[in-house]
């Protein structure tokens, strides 16, 4: 099924050549068929899975040339929510997110190298905390097609790892527990 | 020592509650700065909070009783040298002392309950959630608790200054009631 889009989409590149194919996608925010998930290391022993829950942003997408893709994200850092009440305040406070001073988090990619069939690594500057590094997101093409509703979808997922110090978060949880693992899964509709 | 208030004394009742209060509210103001701080791998990281909590809402409990029995045995009336200006600033510093308490417990208690979670009072029995779902509560509420504490103990240092100014410069009875002890 991938394989046969990507194949009818490769053609269809071949024939409108010259022609840009790329396609501008939003989020897909008001259905909610976005995820910007994390996990976390518990001591070692387990993990702490979180969720932001406000976020939005859009990407072009071709499939023919997925280098030419392009994604924004923009992310409110105090719609955290880790499913406890008390974790979640302190992530907001001065430890950890700093939401009332840095309100918001983006990601804006910079460059996408294609790995294989349906992946690629998308780098991009992650502003996080007040601080803006480079970051890179392993990503999966999930797949492509005509909603059920008139529109046109296209979905993605990936992983990230973020060492949580270079963001300037000072809380020290332990040697387990320097990194977060970003877990994505974005659907956009074209615009 | 008699139990009840009265007219020129405080009673036995008032009097421990009185302090009872005193010391309790600097020993969680002073564990609550304190727990802020903790480090992740301290072993009081997960038991302050526990005893802050467990404390508080005793505290809850002991302050509903102090105010029936307010009502039940009325303290004793205002000293004749005191002014109608020192009687209405101490009305109002103490019902904004009561106030302040209520404020601070109940925003400790909606911080911890946010989420619909109970809070267990030292293992023995748990205080169920009443209120949740108000947009972001525990930040509100937290940041309720924090500015409405240091209200809470600078008023009462005030309130403690205001007790010695009674007692070393007008030399009157005020603060020696407080012990059940009035001269005049």
């Amino acid at each position: 099924m991938l394989k046969k889009t990507f194949t009818a989409l490769t053609l269809g590149a071949a024939l409108f050549a010259g022609q840009a194919m790329a396609a501008d996608y939003a989020i897909d925010k008001q259905g909610q068929h976005a995820f910007v998930n994390f996990k976390i290391s518990h001591l070692g022993y387990s993990w702490i899975y979180g969720t932001f829950k406000d976020f939005d942003g859009s990407f072009s997408f071709d499939a023919a040339r997925p280098e030419a893709s392009k994604v924004n994200v923009t992310l409110k850092t105090a719609s955290v929510d880790t499913n406890h009440a008390e974790r979640d305040k302190h992530l907001r406070s001065g430890d950890f997110l700093n939401v009332d001073k840095h309100p918001t988090a983006t990601f804006t990619s910079t460059r996408v190298e294609s790995t294989g069939e349906g992946t690629a690594n998308i780098t991009g500057d992650l502003t996080l905390n007040g601080v803006t590094k480079p970051v890179v997101i392993a990503a999966k093409f999930l797949g492509e097609g005509k909603d059920p509703w008139g529109g046109y979808r296209a979905g993605f997922e990936g992983t990230a790892n973020i060492k949580m110090k270079d963001f300037g978060i000072k809380m020290d949880l332990g040697p387990q527990s320097e990194n977060v693992e970003l877990i994505l899964t974005v659907e956009g509709v074209r615009k | 020592m008699q139990w009840r208030n009265s007219s020129r004394n405080y009673g036995l009742t008032s009097i421990l509650l009185h302090w009872g209060v005193a010391l309790t509210v600097v020993g969680l103001f002073a564990l609550g700065l304190w727990m802020r701080g903790l480090n992740y791998y301290s072993q009081w990281y997960r038991t302050a909070p526990d005893i802050h909590k467990s404390v508080g809402l005793i505290l809850l409990a002991v302050m509903v009783l102090r105010l029936v029995w307010r009502w039940l045995s009325p303290p004793p009336a205002a000293l004749p040298t005191h002014t109608p200006l020192v009687r209405l600033a101490s009305t109002a510093g103490h019902l904004t002392l009561y106030a302040g308490l209520f404020v601070v417990m109940l925003s400790g208690y909606l911080i911890s309950t946010a989420d619909g979670r109970p809070i267990s009072v030292f293992g023995w029995f748990e205080v169920p959630a009443l209120v949740t779902g108000i947009p972001r509560q525990e930040d509100l509420a937290g940041d309720v608790h924090f500015y409405a504490a240091w209200a809470l103990v600078i008023l009462a240092a005030l309130h403690a200054l205001a007790a010695f100014k009674h007692h070393f410069i007008d030399r009157d009875d005020t603060l020696r009631r407080m012990f059940g002890r009035a001269k005049y």
